[in-house]
């Protein structure tokens, strides 16, 4: 009869001996040996949106919805257009009817159950727009809090969504603090700005930027020094959205002003 | 429709895609498990720490933390929108993440309590087996003695040393038990906790108080169920009773008052603890009031000050607290008082998950929940009251199946 002894002994090799060849699996870790080879990644792409350009056209939304097949009348979009209206006592109203996707058609500011909200000219002090989209964040929350790992960070960046991966639980939409997640109302799985992704790989731009007819958008590569893009966010005064959360956003804004949220 | 626009209500400015998309399952969800780890607690009382008046509802709560095992996943399944998949958080887990470690910690908890269930009642497995199997009549006994059999896992022996092992194995087993209930609920608190983008949810503060809020509405369901079903057994004897004419010495007794007097003592010191960190997170909030106070403070005193401070709080808090430690107190009393402690701890859930929601991310707008009522659809009625109640009334069902198998109660016949 084995002995107590003899049983730990024993069971102690045999797992030494199992875990021994898994640690030379960590010596063949492809993506490692194929960041050696290309000597780092050569794109990140990001975005730079000019919100003294923007007029609130609500083109952007409309050329995202089509071009990315989210239901045109489902109320949910990947990119938003936020109008803020500061009056002169100090308040702040701000909308986004339909995500702007026909644009701002009334003056009435959309206070969702408390109502249209009508604010005289002469009470105005500033007013403009900001639209949103997905920061692909160089520390992203979402990334981390799938459970599944559906969501991820390509090499240049982009966050995207296996649709066939997700299971629908939710915990990424949550973890985003800029709020662009949503489920998609046809697969039913997490959906959010890919960039078009699709469209950058075929050297276009994405659809928001092509739609723009006032050049409020802009998307580039952060890695190319000569990008017009790079040369905007390394030579002027840019900020981001939320930067306390420690997100690291890639989405840079021109002209933000500190009632943007 | 998109997904939460059915229940969701916004005030002043969201962001579009924001909605309520975690409702009343994610509510149900830590509050199952809370009720798991809090039986799980009250049975190990007994078993590690050999508090012996406890043996009767240390026996009681560990078949009922069983049962409500599988029901702390179910809401999580309901709330999926692809529910088929949810498998691949066990074969992909994404370790990153939170909720990867779900299938894991709840599976080595499973295999604990079932574990520790099978060497409590493997003696009586092997009784049952072989005294069907002399004197089973007909189909029935006959697969009933097969089930025993095959429970037993071929130990048949029941002499007094093996037993012996027995009793020494459920110690261990139940003492490894509950770091690991403290853990699974625990790892509830930090899903929510560790959620940066909300400023209701994010405080370390969170796993804590999760553990103690389950361990009070566990022991609370534990003694309730307890006094239910001794009610029950009593009304059931007396009526039986009455029809086979026994001595009416033989009829099995109601709900034994010092234990629920014992078990109530427990209850209020993890209550108190609840209490304490729960105030003290408010206070630490309101004190250093960073940015996120100001919308905060509209949600906690204005939007949810009823469902807080008058449910939750009250209600669900202070009046149970006075109800449970004032002396002499009767079975009565206990029951309205845990009643009111399940009132509290379910408002608590309900004040974080849908509390938590309450504002936008942009923190210049409100959201309200609508719990769907009547279902339109299988979304409003998996997440909304059918769903819920499915999910609270499964435990007694997985009971009362489970007693079937492992009585609760020292039964009066000899095998």
């Amino acid at each position: 009869m084995i002995t107590r002894r003899t049983f730990c002994k024993q069971a102690l090799l045999v797992a030494g001996g199992t875990v021994l060849p898994l640690a030379a699996l960590e010596l063949f870790d492809p993506r490692r040996l194929l960041a050696e080879k290309e000597e780092g990644a050569k794109v990140r792409w990001v975005f730079l949106v000019d919100t003294h350009k923007c007029v609130g056209c609500g083109f952007c939304v409309k050329a995202c919805k089509i071009e990315n097949e989210i239901p045109y009348d489902a109320h949910v979009s990947r990119t938003w257009v936020e109008r803020y209206v500061v009056t002169k006592d100090g308040r702040t109203l701000i909308d986004s009817p339909g995500a702007a996707r026909d644009g701002f058609t009334s003056s009435k500011i959309d206070q969702n159950s408390a109502g249209m909200v009508e604010v005289k000219d002469e009470e105005i002090a500033k007013a403009f727009f900001v639209p949103k989209l997905c920061n692909q964040c160089d520390n992203p929350p979402c990334v981390q809090v799938c459970p599944v790992g559906a969501t991820y960070q390509t090499a240049d960046g982009v966050v995207l969504v296996d649709r066939k991966w997700c299971i629908g639980c939710g915990y990424c939409v949550m973890g985003c603090p800029y709020g662009v997640r949503f489920f998609h109302p046809v697969y039913n799985v997490a959906e959010k700005c890919t960039f078009c992704y699709h469209r950058l790989h075929k050297g276009m731009k994405t659809a928001c930027v092509d739609a723009c007819p006032f050049g409020a958008r802009q998307v580039g590569n952060l890695l190319d020094p000569d990008d017009p893009v790079t040369k905007v966010i390394t030579s002027e005064r840019v900020s981001v959205l939320k930067e306390e959360y420690g997100t690291k956003p890639q989405v840079f804004y021109l002209g933000l002003s500190m009632e943007v949220k | 429709m998109v997904h939460g626009e059915a229940w969701t209500l916004k005030e002043f400015f969201v962001y579009p895609n924001e909605y309520i998309y975690w409702s009343i399952q994610i509510v149900m969800y830590p509050f199952m498990t809370g009720l798991v780890a809090g039986a799980f607690v009250l049975s190990s009382l007994y078993h590690v720490f050999g508090v012996k008046q406890l043996k009767e509802i240390a026996r009681f709560s560990l078949v009922f933390s069983f049962a409500l095992l599988p029901c702390a996943p179910m809401p999580l399944l309901l709330h999926l929108q692809q529910p088929l998949r949810n498998h691949h958080v066990l074969m992909t887990p994404h370790f990153t993440s939170a909720i990867a470690a779900f299938g894991i910690v709840f599976l080595t908890y499973g295999m604990i309590v079932a574990s520790e269930l099978w060497f409590v009642y493997r003696g009586h497995f092997v009784a049952r087996a072989l005294h069907l199997r002399e004197n089973g009549r007909g189909v029935v006994d006959h697969l009933l003695a097969i089930l025993f059999s095959l429970l037993t896992l071929g130990a048949w022996d029941v002499g007094e040393e093996a037993l012996h092992r027995d009793e020494k194995a459920v110690k261990v087993l139940a003492g490894a038990g509950i770091p690991v209930a403290c853990f699974l609920h625990g790892y509830a608190g930090f899903i929510f906790g560790s959620v940066k983008a909300n400023a209701l949810w994010m405080t370390p503060l969170m796993p804590v108080i999760f553990i103690c809020s389950a361990v009070v509405s566990g022991i609370a369901l534990c003694i309730l169920s307890y006094v239910a079903v001794c009610q029950l057994r009593k009304l059931l004897g007396r009526r039986a009773a009455a029809r086979d004419d026994l001595s009416p010495g033989d009829e099995p007794g109601g709900a034994d008052p010092a234990i629920v007097a014992l078990t109530a003592r427990y209850l209020l010191i993890f209550l108190v603890l609840a209490i304490t960190l729960e105030l003290l997170d408010l206070i630490f909030r309101g004190y250093t009031a960073v940015k996120s106070w100001d919308i905060l403070r509209s949600v906690i005193y204005e939007k949810d000050f009823v469902k807080i401070f008058i449910l939750q709080y009250g209600l669900g808090n202070l009046v149970p607290f006075i109800l449970l430690s004032l002396p002499r107190l009767t079975i009565r009393r206990a029951v309205a008082g845990t009643l009111l402690v399940l009132l509290g701890v379910f408002m608590m859930r309900w004040n974080v998950v849908i509390g938590g929601q309450a504002f936008s991310s942009s923190f210049a707008g409100f959201m309200e929940y609508r719990l769907p009522i009547v279902p339109e659809s299988m979304e409003t009625f998996r997440e909304g009251l059918g769903g819920a109640l499915l999910v609270a009334g499964m435990p007694y069902f997985l009971f009362f199946l489970i007693s079937r198998v492992m009585p609760i109660f020292p039964s009066r016949q000899n095998y």
